[in-house]
C-alpha cells in the first residue's frame, strides 16, 4: 500500500513514559455548553442549585449532540455567556465543588443489548470523539447497516501530532478497556472486522496490543509510518482498509465506522461502570511547562491556568488547545479543559509562522498533501474570488490538516487560505 | 494573566525556506563554477563575480526604487547571476555580462512580479538577448587556458560547432569522450564540463530541490532522437554531452517558476525541450539549440500546468447524462 503524502515532524513525544496521575480538583468547574461539534446543550440546571458527581447538567433536543454532565459535588455558582473558539457564543455552567464528592444516584450501568440501546446509551454517557474533533459517537453508530453495511471497525491509535502521548498512555494503561470496548461495539453492530491503527514510533503500544489480539481472528494491528497526518480520518481508513472515502461520503459509505482509542476505551468503561465523560486524560507539555509535564486526568471544566501553575508555567506566549499542526490557540488561560482536549501545550517562544515571501512554484505543498490537492492554486483561486476554480480544485476535499502550511518554504500561510476559501464556497 | 499570541493551525513551520533552496541550487553551481575557471583562466572569474554581483545590485535597486521589501537576501539573484556567468563565453567583453545582468534581473524577472512571478527563466532570456544583440562577441570561443592568469585566449570551435559528419563514420570526432567529460572543450563557462554538472544534478537530487523528472526526460529524449538520427552511439553521446544540455537540464529547465508543477506536466515539458533541442541543432541555423528550446517550452507552461493538474485522491468524476 502506498504512503499518502504527509510531513515528518519532530516527534517531541516527552511524556510518553509519564503515568497517568488524577488532576485534583480544581478552585472552580467551568463548562461551556458547546462541548461538541454539534448542537450546544442548554443548561437543565440554575444558580443556587445543587449538584452532584455524574448528574446531568446539560441537554439539547438535538440528536447531533450529547449531554453535560458534572465532573465534581456543588453549587451552580453562575451561568453567564461564553465565547468559544470557534467563534461561537454559548451559555457556561460554573460550579464550586463542596469538597463531599457525591456520586450522583444516576450513575448506574446503563443496559446495551441492540444497536437502539447502544446509541442511546452512548448519547447519554456524552460521549463525543475524543480524538479531538468531538464527533457525537452515537452518530457514527446511527447508520443504516441495509443500505450502508459496515465490516470493519477502525480503531485510530495513530496519535501523529507531535508532544501528545495521551492516546499511548491508554494503550498500555487501559489496554484491556480497549479490546472490551472493541469487542461490545462489533457485538453489538454485528461488525467482522476490526483494524487497530498505530503508528511505529509507539512500538510497546503495539506489541502489547498484538499481545492482547493474539487469540482473536477478526482483529488486526495494523503498524503505520510515523508520517503526520496518519490520524487524519481519511488516511487511517486508507492505511487500514485500503479504502478511499470520496467527496461528500462518510466512513459508513465505504464500510467503516472509525473510533479513537480512547473513545472505545471509554465505551467499555462506561458500560461497565456507567459513569458518564466528566474526567479527560490530556497531555500537559510545551517548552513553557518547566515542571511536572505529564499524563493527567483531568475534570472537564478545569480551567488552563490550573494547569499552567501546576505546570510551573513561565513567560507563556502561546497556548493550544490540541497539538502544533491542529490544535486550537487557547485566548484567555481562563478558559477551560473541554471533553475533546488531548493535550494543553504551552510554549514560551513565539512559535507563529516567519514572515510570508512569494510563492515560488517549487510544488512542496501539492508533494506534502495528502489528498493530492494543489494548495498554491486553491490560494490564487481564493485571491482572485474564482468560485467554480475552487470548485475543480475540489477545495472541500482538504481537511486541514496543515501539510501545505508546514512545507511551504515561502512560509506562505495555505491552510488558512484553504480555510477562508472553504467559508467563501459555502457563503 | 499572560498575554497571549493566537494564530490558525498548523502553529509550527517546517524548516525549509526559499533562502536555502536557492543555497542548495548555489551550491550545486559551484562544482561548475570552480571547474570553470580552472578551464578558462581569471576571465571566467571576472565574469562569475560580475554577474552574480550585478544581478544583486540590480535586484537591490530595483526594489529600493520601487518601495517594495528586499528580497536579495532570498539568494535568487546570486542563482541567476551564476547561470547567466556560466552561459556566456569566457571572451566577453565586461559590459555584456553586466547588460545582461540587467536585462535578466530588471526586465525579465522584477518587471512581472519578482521571485515567482517571471513567465521565462531570466537567464535564458538574457543569454538569448545578449545572442541575438551581440552574436558576434557571443559566438567567440576559445581553446582552454594554459595558465590561471593568461588574459588572451585562443579562438576554438565549440564541439557542436566544429564540422563533423552527423553520421560519424567518415570523420573523427574533433574531441575525445575524456576532453568531454572533464569539460577541455570550448564553450560557454559552465557547459562545457559534464561531471561537475552532473555532480551538481545530484546535488539538487539529493537535498531534494529538484526531482529527476526534468533533467532525465530532457537529456533522454535528446539521446533517443540523436541515436535514432545519427545512427551512433559515439556521436550521441558526444551530443548528450556537448554544447548547453547538461546545463539547461539540470539547471535551467528545472526552474520553479518557469516549469510545470505537476510530474504529468514536467514529463510533457521536458519531452518539449528535448525534441525542440534535437530539432534545432540538427535542422536549423544555430548549432546549440537548448536556450530556444527551454524559453518556448517556458511560455507553455501555463498551458501545460492547466492540463496536468493533479488528480485529488477521492473525487468523484461527474458521469455526463447522455443527451437523449
Amino acid at each position: 500500500m502506498k504512503n499518502l503524502g504527509g510531513v515528518k515532524l519532530r516527534h517531541h513525544k516527552n511524556t510518553k513514559d509519564f503515568a497517568t496521575q488524577v488532576f485534583k480538583t480544581p478552585e472552580y468547574i467551568f463548562i461551556p455548553m458547546a462541548q461538541t461539534m454539534g448542537a450546544p446543550c442548554e443548561p437543565i440546571v440554575k444558580k443556587g442549585d445543587t449538584v452532584k458527581i455524574g448528574q446531568k447538567i446539560a441537554d439539547t433536543k438535538a440528536f447531533m449532540s450529547a449531554p453535560i454532565h458534572s465532573p465534581v459535588s456543588g453549587e451552580v455558582a453562575e451561568i453567564s455567556d461564553y465565547l468559544n473558539t470557534d467563534g461561537r457564543h454559548c451559555p457556561a455552567v460554573k460550579i464550586i465543588p463542596d469538597g463531599l464528592d457525591e456520586k450522583s444516584p444516576d450513575i448506574k450501568p446503563p443496559v446495551i443489548t441492540d444497536r437502539e440501546s447502544l446509541i442511546y446509551a452512548v448519547r447519554e454517557s456524552g460521549l463525543a470523539g475524543l480524538g479531538g474533533a468531538a464527533f457525537p459517537t452515537h452518530i457514527k453508530f446511527s447508520y443504516d447497516p441495509v443500505k450502508t453495511p459496515v465490516d470493519t471497525l477502525v480503531i485510530n491509535g495513530a496519535e501523529c501530532e507531535p508532544f501528545i502521548t495521551s492516546d499511548y498512555r491508554c494503550f498500555l494503561e487501559n489496554s484491556s478497556d480497549i479490546i472490551e470496548g472493541i469487542l461490545l461495539v462489533q457485538k453489538i453492530l454485528g461488525i467482522p472486522f476490526c483494524k487497530i491503527c498505530i503508528e511505529d514510533n509507539k512500538p510497546e503500544a503495539i506489541a502489547l496490543m498484538k499481545k492482547k489480539i493474539a487469540d482473536s481472528n477478526c482483529i488486526d494491528v495494523v503498524t503505520m509510518p510515523s508520517l503526520y497526518p496518519q490520524g487524519a480520518e481519511k488516511v487511517v481508513i486508507y492505511k487500514g482498509t485500503g479504502r478511499i472515502v470520496c467527496e461528500g461520503q462518510l466512513p459508513v459509505n465505504v464500510g467503516v465506522v472509525v473510533l479513537n482509542v480512547s473513545t472505545v476505551a471509554f465505551i467499555a468503561q462506561y458500560a461497565r461502570t456507567g459513569i458518564p465523560l466528566i474526567k479527560k486524560r490530556l497531555t500537559l507539555d510545551g517548552t513553557a511547562i518547566k515542571r511536572n509535564a505529564g499524563n493527567y486526568l483531568v475534570p472537564v471544566g478545569t480551567p488552563i491556568k490550573d494547569l499552567l501553575d501546576f505546570g510551573g508555567a513561565e513567560n507563556v506566549k502561546t497556548v493550544l488547545y490540541g497539538g502544533p499542526m491542529m490544535g486550537v490557540s487557547v485566548y484567555d488561560t481562563a478558559q477551560p479543559v473541554l471533553k475533546s482536549t488531548n493535550a494543553i501545550l504551552a510554549f514560551s517562544e513565539d512559535i507563529t509562522a516567519p514572515v510570508a515571501t512569494d510563492c515560488i512554484r517549487c510544488g512542496k505543498c501539492m508533494r506534502t498533501c495528502p489528498l493530492n490537492l494543489m494548495p498554491m492554486q486553491i490560494e490564487k483561486a481564493y485571491k482572485t474570488k474564482d468560485i467554480d476554480g475552487l470548485k475543480d480544485l475540489r477545495l472541500m476535499l482538504c481537511m486541514n490538516c496543515g501539510c501545505c502550511s508546514y512545507a511551504c518554504p515561502a512560509h506562505r500561510p495555505l491552510a488558512e487560505y484553504n480555510q477562508l476559501a472553504k467559508a467563501l464556497l459555502k457563503r | 494573566m499572560p498575554t497571549l499570541y493566537v494564530s490558525p493551525s498548523p502553529h509550527i513551520s517546517g524548516e525549509d525556506s526559499t533562502r536555502r533552496v536557492m543555497a542548495a541550487v548555489c551550491i550545486a553551481l559551484l562544482p561548475a563554477a570552480v571547474m570553470s575557471c580552472v578551464i578558462f583562466g581569471i576571465n571566467a572569474l571576472i565574469i562569475l563575480v560580475t554577474c552574480v554581483i550585478s544581478c544583486v545590485l540590480f535586484e537591490g535597486l530595483f526594489r529600493v526604487i520601487t518601495k517594495k521589501t528586499q528580497t536579495i537576501g532570498d539568494l535568487s539573484a546570486v542563482v541567476t547571476g551564476l547561470i547567466l556567468a556560466m552561459n556566456l563565453p569566457s571572451s566577453v567583453p565586461i559590459y555584456i555580462p553586466i547588460l545582461g545582468s540587467f536585462f535578466a534581473i530588471v526586465i525579465v524577472k522584477q518587471l512581472f512580479g519578482g521571485i515567482g512571478q517571471n513567465f521565462a527563466n531570466p537567464a535564458i532570456t538574457a543569454r538569448v538577448f545578449l545572442m541575438i544583440s551581440f552574436s558576434a562577441q557571443m559566438t567567440k570561443w576559445t581553446i582552454p587556458v594554459t595558465n590561471f592568469t593568461q588574459l588572451d585566449a585562443v579562438t576554438a570551435p565549440t564541439p557542436l560547432a566544429a564540422d563533423f559528419l552527423i553520421s560519424g563514420t567518415d570523420k573523427v570526432l574533433p574531441f575525445t569522450l575524456k576532453d568531454m567529460l572533464t569539460g577541455f572543450t570550448g564553450g560557454c563557462l559552465g557547459e562545457t564540463c559534464a561531471i561537475a554538472l552532473l555532480l551538481g544534478g545530484l546535488i539538487l537530487i539529493f537535498t531534494k530541490t529538484i526531482t529527476p523528472t526534468i533533467p532525465l526526460v530532457y537529456i533522454g529524449t535528446v539521446g533517443i532522437f540523436t541515436l535514432i538520427y545519427t545512427q551512433s552511439l559515439a556521436a550521441t553521446l558526444y551530443y548528450l554531452l556537448g554544447g548547453g544540455l547538461l546545463l539547461g537540464a539540470i539547471f535551467m529547465a528545472t526552474d520553479y517558476a518557469t516549469s510545470p508543477l505537476t510530474e504529468k506536466g514536467k514529463i510533457i515539458f521536458a519531452f518539449g525541450c528535448g525534441a525542440l533541442t534535437f530539432l534545432i541543432r540538427h535542422f536549423a541555423g544555430f548549432p546549440e539549440g537548448v536556450s530556444f528550446s527551454i524559453l518556448i517550452m517556458n511560455l507553455l507552461t501555463p498551458m501545460i500546468d492547466r492540463f496536468t493538474a493533479s488528480r485529488p485522491i477521492g473525487i468523484i468524476t461527474e458521469k455526463k447524462e447522455a443527451v437523449k
